[in-house]
């Protein structure tokens, strides 16, 4: 057997298990970073993670479902970064700061 | 092999009636974006009337639905399946869709007088209002949870860009970033719980569910508990359920007035739908699981936001935790899962979505331009300027506390009836202490507009009164005779809610 | 509850990764906060001054629409794929799909936001006088050359 066989690719849980870390890894950054790109970039980490683990659930299942999701996912995640890039900029131009922290006008 | 091969794609015939309401709505807004490109009208209050007669004209198909649900027409059990189980004609989604062109019309009229007063109009306003009320009614509508994603998300992105709408207000670009931020990061949750319950069970469509977990015995049903607590989790986020609760503060008193009125009623709904469809048709096989969840979080949500409004002293933010208990209230009906409970839940959607409205329309008159009068303290001695808006104002939150005669105590009456069927008592306390310590905040506004003198150095320009364009009183009038109409006779919207609460029969 | 066990450890491995990271940085690192330090990190440079304080954002724009079209296009694929099996149904899904797109490229080009460069005005008037500059200026070369040659022939 080589290790260029294809019968023996990893199990799906591996994926999983890596999906899992990414996810933590995803959701960690959005809650310590302090810049709203990095938490945007974070937010898009975790959208990958579930890509991640569509993509091997379908495999498993033997279903292009999951496969199909993927897609949507896609398209929404561009689509909030785009929205959340528009704001980002409307910020920017008025106040030339983008950090998280500078985003205190509204507390309580 | 021959990859074109037809035999194996099943193509049902596509059924357009069954979302006929949702392409009401999205087609105006895509008309009114063809005739932005084309030629534009000079005054901005031509889109929104037509605007208001798409959102009448999906309102008059969701009601056609309904009809047609009722008599039978749709096929056995009063439901039917479309686009191979995408979406579901049944009586509570067109019941949802119904309050949820209501609930647009309304904005619409709010938004109307708010955006040529602030100076911020724009056409595309509006079509962002009607893609997102088409996301709310797709998702009420929604039958399979890739569909729920996507309007889920159709409805957050267009309510993100209108929380950022003003420009001039540095507080709605922040609300809408930060509305922005969390909402991505809930739909993530929301995501990787609807991958994990595909991955457990091979599909997606709800009813899929509900027929996998009849026909096989899970031998560890982990991973349907992983993705059902994220689902719920992502959801809750949405409705602004605590602990999920922190972005609504902050996008509440950003955002512009009409948004944030439309947002705590129109999101709400869809959010409501979404959770119950998927706990009680998808997930109705765990129900002992998710009861306890759905409990504990409904306890503590009307608990911290009835507590927490208490403390504020701006009104929006106040109304942001005002609207946070109420979230509480109307899921302690889906906690009873049963069918008062529901048709409690529901019609405390309808009663809420119009106080709310009437609530906002004062509350965007008195604040007056660049909403700087947001404060308690304008609201001192507002019945010696303006007796008629202050007696309304208080008649809601009246209402929003639940006196008597009011819809909010016909509502919170029916939810907690629900409660008591299916015997959960001290869900009932918690309730009622809730409603005790609400009561105290809506009332200290009533008594700073009412038992107040004018504050001292009073600000001359404020004492001059202010001008109630013909459009707000309209919205007053309407959501004032429903606030009472429905706490006086409230059997009629009681039977529709109860004929709408997805138990079969 | 057995079924409950996985997510009770994940959320318990979760939490307490989170404890022990924050909590040992806070008790080993040494605070001596500056505001360079509070700033967000830009890959260790310390942040003078704010970037590039001018940026085209026509820039921003174009690259958003950009985006957006090129992702709606992954739904041309699976439908390209099985164009004959989905039959007319697909085919008049997917137009109406591209005519939605359609409207929308409509609504950016009308506001101009494909637009790069500030407008040309070219009315008949500064165009008619740019040729007779041109005119003069080619009679001229003409003429220079002419005197040169007779020049030449002198």
């Amino acid at each position: 057997m080589s290790m260029f066989d294809i019968g023996n690719s990893p199990d799906y849980t591996a994926y999983l298990a890596l999906s899992v870390i990414l996810f933590m890894i995803g959701t960690m950054g959005f809650l310590l970073r302090k810049n709203t790109i990095v938490m945007f970039m974070c937010v898009e980490l975790m959208l990958n993670a579930v890509n991640l683990a569509l993509v091997a659930f379908g495999r498993e299942l033997g279903h292009a479902g999951g496969q199909i999701f993927v897609f949507f996912v896609l398209v929404v995640a561009a689509a909030e970064v785009m929205v959340g890039l528009a704001i980002l900029v409307a910020i920017y131009r008025r106040r030339l700061r983008v950090s998280a922290d500078d985003l205190s006008n509204l507390s309580g | 092999m021959n990859i074109h091969a037809a035999a194996d794609i099943p193509t049902s015939p596509a059924d357009y009636s069954a979302i006929a309401p949702e392409l009401a709505m999205l087609g105006t807004g895509l008309v009114l974006l063809l005739m932005i490109a084309l030629k534009r009208f000079k005054n901005d209050s031509w889109y929104a009337a037509i605007a208001a007669f798409g959102t009448l004209f999906s309102a008059g198909w969701a009601i056609a639905l309904w009809n047609a649900v009722e008599s039978g027409e749709v096929g056995d059990d009063h439901v039917r399946f479309a686009f191979s189980g995408m979406v579901v004609a049944d009586g509570f989604g067109a019941f949802l869709s119904v309050l949820i062109c209501l609930a647009v019309l309304l904005g619409i009229l709010l938004s109307d007088v708010y955006l040529r007063h602030e100076n911020a109009g724009k056409a595309e306003y509006y079509i962002l209002l009607l893609f997102s009320a088409a996301g709310m009614q797709f998702m009420v509508i929604s039958n399979n949870l890739v569909m729920m994603f996507i309007s889920l998300e159709l409805l957050s992105v267009c309510l993100y860009i209108l929380s950022a709408w003003h420009r001039d207000r540095s507080d709605s670009q922040e609300a809408g970033l930060k509305y922005l931020l969390l909402g991505a990061f809930s739909s993530a949750f929301l995501l990787y719980g609807i991958a994990f319950l595909y991955g457990a069970t091979g599909t997606t469509n709800l009813v899929g569910f509900e027929q996998y977990f009849a026909e096989n015995v899970l031998f560890s049903s982990g991973m349907v508990l992983l993705g059902m607590v994220l689902v719920v989790v992502g959801l809750c986020f949405k409705v602004a359920a605590v602990p999920f609760h922190m972005w609504a503060p902050d996008v509440y008193q950003g955002a512009p007035m009409p948004v944030v009125a439309f947002m705590a009623a129109g999101a709400k709904v869809a959010g409501f739908a979404g959770l119950w469809r998927v706990l009680e048709v998808g997930l109705s096989a765990y129900e002992l699981d998710w009861q306890p969840l759905l409990w504990a979080i409904a306890a503590i949500t009307m608990l911290v936001g009835s507590v927490l409004a208490i403390v504020q002293t701006d009104v929006k933010r106040m109304m942001a935790y005002s609207s946070i208990a109420h979230a509480g209230f109307i899921l302690t009906g889906l906690v009873a899962a049963n069918e008062e409970g529901v048709r409690g839940a529901l019609f405390y959607l309808v009663a809420y979505t119009i106080m709310v409205m009437g609530a906002f329309a004062v509350i965007s008159l008195v604040a007056r331009r660049g909403e700087q009068d947001t404060s308690l303290e304008d609201y001192r001695g507002l019945s010696r300027r303006e007796p008629l808006l202050a007696g309304i104002l208080a008649f809601l939150l009246f209402a929003m506390a639940g006196i008597p005669g009011t819809s909010g105590f016909v509502a919170k009456f029916a939810v907690f009836g629900g409660l008591a069927g299916a015997e959960r008592w001290v869900l009932i306390v918690v309730g009622t202490l809730a409603s005790v310590l609400s009561a105290f905040f809506y009332l200290r506004l009533v008594v700073y507009m009412f038992m107040e003198g004018l504050p001292l150095e009073a600000k001359t320009p404020t004492l001059s009164r202010l001008p109630v364009p013909g459009v707000s009183a309209v919205v007053l009038a309407v959501t004032v005779f429903f606030t009472l109409q429905l706490g006086v006779l409230p059997e009629g919207l009681l039977d529709i809610a109860g004929r709408a609460t997805l138990f079969a029969g | 509850m057995g079924d409950y066990l996985g997510i009770v450890v994940m959320a318990v491995l979760a939490l307490s990764f989170v404890g022990v990271s924050l909590g040992v940085s806070a008790l080993l690192a040494p605070k001596r906060p500056t505001p360079e330090k509070l700033d967000a990190y830009e890959c260790g440079i310390v942040s003078d001054q704010e970037s590039v304080e001018r940026f085209p954002v026509q820039f921003y724009l174009v690259a958003m629409i950009f985006i957006a079209f090129d992702v709606e296009i992954i739904f041309l694929y699976p439908w390209a794929v099985r164009m004959r099996a989905l039959e007319l149904f697909g085919f008049f899904e997917m137009a109406l799909f591209v005519v939605v797109l359609l409207i929308a490229y409509a609504y950016i080009l009308r506001e101009g936001v494909l637009d790069w460069a500030p407008k040309r005005t070219l009315d008949r008037e500064t165009l008619m006088q740019g040729f007779r500059v041109e005119a003069d200026r080619a009679k001229a070369a003409l003429s220079e050359q002419d005197r040169g040659r007779k020049s030449e022939a002198a």
